[in-house]
């Protein structure tokens, strides 16, 4: 199939539409469709952040995993305990891949659970006595920890427990900061507001503690690494680039992070902003309070990445400037054989993409400069603001999908016939068994990292040797071959 | 009666957010627009509009409340 037409579009969507009731149908629709990048506004064309619809099978998370598995889980040096019963922990460790050093158990903890594990009793009594002990128990078994979150699970916000308290009592006992976070599961539509939740807990309980304090030495080019989350290494591949050009960054929030880092934060110059949907907030607050301008950027792809650093140069002086041609100019070069040797594979397809905070739109850059097309992009639960950003980079007539059910995106797929699918571990096999090449983009698929020049040579041949696997054409049994190829014949003829 | 937190954009435009209510706009049109006299009727670039009490300008970005106006 070629490309389709703004009419092709409209009718799929509605094609697809057609099977739910009158009322869910009302409400699908609104969270579907038809890009047009001429418009300013998102909210013009397509509803976000919206409550899932009952019955539809959503892939989206609650506030908890915003803020223990996103936003406060990589500080690697703090403990943070999974306040409640132990599956939401439990079933979640580990799964994020972002990278981080140290050895964990002595000094970091970021791939294990710590949990208070609630049994019937602490619910009918209070976990508030469990919590203290709980506490007082890890200072004395870990006691290199730098600090301690509590990261509430569901039954916290429904039996009412009084967490801030004891996270004071405990903070001033243990002189470490003790953070209570209100992320029950149940707050908000999806992991968003988690986020954000997560985001007003460092503003309240970390980023004033060095207010006061002015020993840091500081330097003009302080910068800190907002969003981040180092999966598979990408913080790193970015931060290098950033410090060959001349900058010092004083934090990485929050891969491989320390919460020494998050302190200092309000001490930078700039703060760079990559996840915008996940840290918007705490930028946002950092800009007012102290003066610190924040900058969006984008570290997929050589087109963008040259962007971005231009962008951030610019907010310096000449040296930093010059810096970031020199990077510019160094990796573009080492760039050119990469795209010498996957370009000419992956010339023309086509990518679907399903993804959260920031790859919808960020990955975009990074599929073009290997002649990729993206036709069709939606988020698990991004806002408004982020399909402002990303129906600009997204061609005419593409398809937008937000919180997109399993049904409807099968449906799409069926019907648009993407070379390849960018996703998670839920649509994965899904997908491949429908004998489409399939990229988790969570995770980067258990490789990595994408970001920065390096993590563009891995991205390229990572898309390679998916698309280009020999196993796509071994889908049908060999007895069955001769039937297949008529069918692909006829198919090509369509 | 929302919290909203005003800054420059890139262009130099005012915006207008409000996290809880995921709106994020301009500001298009201001009923008094001096350093010393700020504020009044406002109308954003969705076409909504809010109030605020004229006020000296503020230095952004700057938390502030508006009213909104019922049309
Ligand atoms: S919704 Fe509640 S119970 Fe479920 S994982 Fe989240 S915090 Fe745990």
């Amino acid at each position: 199939m070629t490309v389709m037409t703004r009419e092709q579009t409209e009718a799929l969507i509605q094609e697809v539409l057609e099977v739910y009731p009158e009322q869910a149908k009302k409400d699908r629709s609104k969270h579907l469709a038809v890009n047009d990048p001429s418009l300013e506004k998102s909210n013009k064309c397509i509803t976000s952040n919206k409550k899932s619809l009952p019955g539809v099978m959503t892939i989206r998370g609650c506030a908890y995993a915003g803020s223990k598995g996103v936003v406060w889980g990589p500080i690697k040096d703090m403990i943070h305990i999974s306040h409640g019963p132990v599956g939401c922990g439990q079933y979640s460790r580990a799964g994020r891949r972002n990278y981080y050093v140290g050895t964990t158990g002595i000094n970091t903890y970021g791939t294990m659970n710590f949990t208070s594990d609630f049994q019937e009793k602490d619910i009918v009594f209070g976990g508030d006595k469990k919590l203290d002990k709980l506490i007082s128990e890890i200072d004395l078994l870990f006691p290199l920890n730098k600090g301690i979150t509590i990261q509430s699970e569901c039954p916290i916000g429904l039996i009412g427990d009084d967490i801030e308290a004891i996270a004071k009592k405990k903070g001033k006992e243990l002189s470490k900061p003790v953070v209570p976070v209100r992320c029950e599961g149940f707050r908000g539509v999806s992991q968003s507001l988690g986020h954000h939740i997560a985001n007003d807990a460092v503003r309240d309980w970390v980023l004033g503690a060095r207010d006061e304090d002015n020993s840091f030495q500081t330097t003009p080019y302080d910068v800190a690494v907002i969003g981040d989350y180092n999966i598979g290494g990408d913080a790193w591949a970015s931060r290098t680039l950033l410090e060959e050009m001349g900058l010092r960054v004083v934090a990485q929030w929050s891969g491989d992070g320390t919460i020494a880092e998050m302190e200092l934060t309000p001490k930078v110059k700039l703060n760079l902003l990559h996840c915008y949907r996940s840290m918007n907030y705490i930028s946002r607050h950092m800009e007012e309070k102290y003066g610190i301008p924040w900058v969006e950027y984008n570290f997929f792809g050589p087109t963008k990445i040259a962007e971005s650093l231009r962008k951030i140069a610019s907010y310096f002086d000449d040296s930093i400037k010059a810096g970031a041609e020199r990077v510019i100019a160094k990796y573009t070069a080492e760039m050119e054989p990469v795209i010498a040797k996957y370009r000419p594979r992956l010339e023309g397809k086509r990518v679907m993409l399903y993804v959260g905070g920031l790859r919808p739109r960020h990955t975009i850059g990074a599929y073009e400069d290997l002649g990729m097309e993206v036709i069709g992009a939606g988020y698990e639960f991004g806002h408004n603001d982020d399909y402002d950003r990303t129906m600009k980079e997204m061609g005419d007539a593409t398809l937008l999908y937000d919180d997109v059910t399993g049904y409807e995106f099968e449906e799409f797929v069926k019907k648009m016939k993407p070379d390849l699918i960018g996703s998670g571990i839920k649509e994965k096999y899904i997908f491949q068994k429908m004998g489409i090449p399939f990229r988790q983009m969570h995770s980067w698929d258990y490789s990595g990292p994408y970001h920065g020049y390096d993590g563009f040579a891995i991205f390229a041949r990572d898309m390679d040797m998916t698309l280009n696997n020999p196993c796509w054409n071994k889908m049908n049994a060999p007895w069955k071959k001769s039937e297949a190829g008529e069918q692909k014949a006829a198919v090509s003829a369509a | 009666m929302p919290s909203v937190m005003l800054r420059k954009n890139e262009d130099g435009q005012i915006t207008f957010y409000v996290a809880k209510k995921d709106l994020e706009e301009t500001i298009v049109s201001l009923e008094f627009d001096t350093p010393t006299k700020w504020g009044g009727d406002i109308e954003l670039s969705d076409g909504s509009k809010y109030y605020i009490e004229p006020c000296e300008e503020p230095k952004y970005p700057v938390t502030v409340r508006f009213k909104r106006e019922r049309v």
